[in-house]
């Protein structure tokens, strides 16, 4: 991690009709920092990535990604969503197109690359987690596991310098989860700077250099993943544990009978 | 002469006469599809656009389109529009814009169901690899769509085949027109010609119209 701010929020408002989704954010990731995002349903935490990169739009404050502001104006906003990767919960490849092309399309014709540099790059990609065999298969041949994977890779083969992950492991086979998380894990090994948002509260706690914990739309806790778990300093931080916590309390009881 | 009566199809130009019959409604409904199928497709992007008076426009037309029987339909613009304006239509050309207003209402309704079909999802996976909108419509959602119109688009055009036996109404001498005159014109000699006229006619209608089937059968079968 280098000190450099790569991702900067300041007072980041977010309302849909008269709700306040998200109220007032200031949040920096540094360049090489894997930021996750931890907080109930509802609290904010997609929305926060989506404004990110600008598939939402804030109704105030800013989002700058290395100083440059991101709106969604048009050319601007295509330019910088190149540099920022996203993967969504439910994977969404194109269907119509095979593994290989899912992957460069974009490269292709956004990136306007050669389709041989792109597919060299993809190739690559795909051997890093362990799917070459699949470049010619479609999404629908895949399990779940292997097209979350095939999304992560589409994502890197645009050379992102963030990467933002949108629970990524919710819509899994709980056998599946491994396979994607551990992916995400030689990412940030290998100085990805990332945004994390997930459930996955043991991943959190080994992937994380810092845990953000959100809550009706505030950050209510930031802080270092071992404090964060092992002691929180907000209630409703704590509560929030508590409810991954459930049978460890039941074993307990279970020793007072 | 005392046959089954069967003959009566190959007497003279009998037959000929039919397939000509026949090729007088298919070359309305293929004039028909070919104009409704590129405004069906304006008009299901239409229909999708998220405004209140485009909306009620597109409602508008759909519900009238779609309520009227197609008779309705012809009778008005045969012989009511082009009587009261004094427009010098011919019924052929009246049944063209007729069926061309009725297909292109159906295709842009199904234009419309393909359209949204596509998940939201899918927009904003193409947008966050860095697409813009025209790029995220064309390589997206388009190929996706039409995997699922084409079959659909056939079966409209067999839809539009076996509706176009209405011009028959305005006068248009097609295929069944066609059929009465010789089951007429022979009333003494073949007095069992309905049946095979009609017979004849009833495949010729099942062999125009199978092929289409099929094919929209195979790809959807393909495509799934």
């Amino acid at each position: 991690m280098e000190d450099k701010v790569q991702l900067e929020v300041t007072g980041l408002v977010k309302k849909f009709g008269d709700d306040t989704i998200l109220d007032g954010i200031d949040l920096c990731v540094h360049k090489g920092e894997v930021v996750v995002v931890l907080g109930p349903s509802g609290c904010g935490k997609s929305t926060l990535l989506r404004c990110m990169n600008g598939l939402e739009t804030a109704n105030e404050g800013t989002i700058l990604l290395d100083g440059e502001e991101i709106s969604s104006d048009g050319k601007k906003i295509t330019q910088l969503r190149q540099k920022i990767g996203m993967v969504f919960q439910s994977y969404d490849l194109f269907p119509h197109k095979n593994i290989i092309d899912n992957i460069t399309l974009a490269p292709v014709k956004v990136q306007k690359r050669t389709k041989k540099d792109a597919e060299e790059q993809a190739e690559k990609l795909l051997a890093r987690v362990g799917l070459s065999e699949k470049k010619k298969a479609f999404p629908r041949e895949l399990s779940g596991g292997q097209k979350q994977r095939v999304a992560i890779v589409r994502a890197l083969c645009m050379k992102p310098e963030v990467m933002l992950f949108d629970e990524v492991t919710a819509a899994l086979d709980p056998e599946m989860v491994r396979e994607v998380l551990d992916v995400m894990l030689e990412l940030a090994e290998q100085g990805m700077t990332m945004v994390i948002v997930t459930h996955e509260m043991q991943f959190a706690r080994a992937i994380a250099d810092r845990i953000v914990f959100l809550d009706n739309g505030k950050i209510v806790e930031e802080t270092t993943p071992d404090e964060f778990f092992t002691n929180p300093k907000t209630q409703r931080a704590k509560d929030f544990l508590h409810t991954f916590a459930y049978e460890k309390r039941r074993s307990e009881n279970n020793n007072a009978v | 002469m005392q046959g089954s009566g069967i003959e009566v199809l190959f007497l003279g130009r009998n037959f000929l006469r039919l397939l000509e019959g026949l090729w007088v409604t298919l070359r309305i409904s293929l004039i028909a599809v070919l104009l409704s199928v590129p405004l069906g497709i304006l008009f299901g992007m239409f229909m999708t656009i998220k405004n209140p008076i485009t909306k009620a426009i597109s409602r508008v037309y759909l519900e009238c389109i779609r309520i009227m029987p197609q008779l309705v339909l012809l009778f008005i613009a045969y012989f009511g529009v082009t009587r009261a304006f004094g427009w010098n239509l011919s019924a052929d050309i009246s049944a063209v814009i007729v069926f061309t207003l009725w297909g292109t209402a159906e295709m842009g309704d199904l234009v419309r169901g393909a359209l949204i079909s596509i998940p939201k999802h899918q927009y904003d996976s193409a947008y966050a690899l860095g697409m813009n909108k025209i790029q995220a419509f064309g390589y997206v959602v388009v190929p996706q769509t039409m995997r699922r119109l084409i079959p659909l688009t056939i079966n409209l055009t067999t839809r539009m085949i076996k509706t176009t036996s209405l011009v028959v109404l305005i006068g248009i001498t097609e295929v069944l027109k066609v059929g009465k005159q010789i089951i007429d014109a022979n009333r003494f000699d073949y007095p069992t010609a309905a049946l095979w006229v009609y017979g004849a006619i009833f495949l010729l209608y099942f062999l125009a119209c199978w092929p289409i089937s099929m094919l929209a059968k195979r790809l959807e079968k393909q495509w799934r």
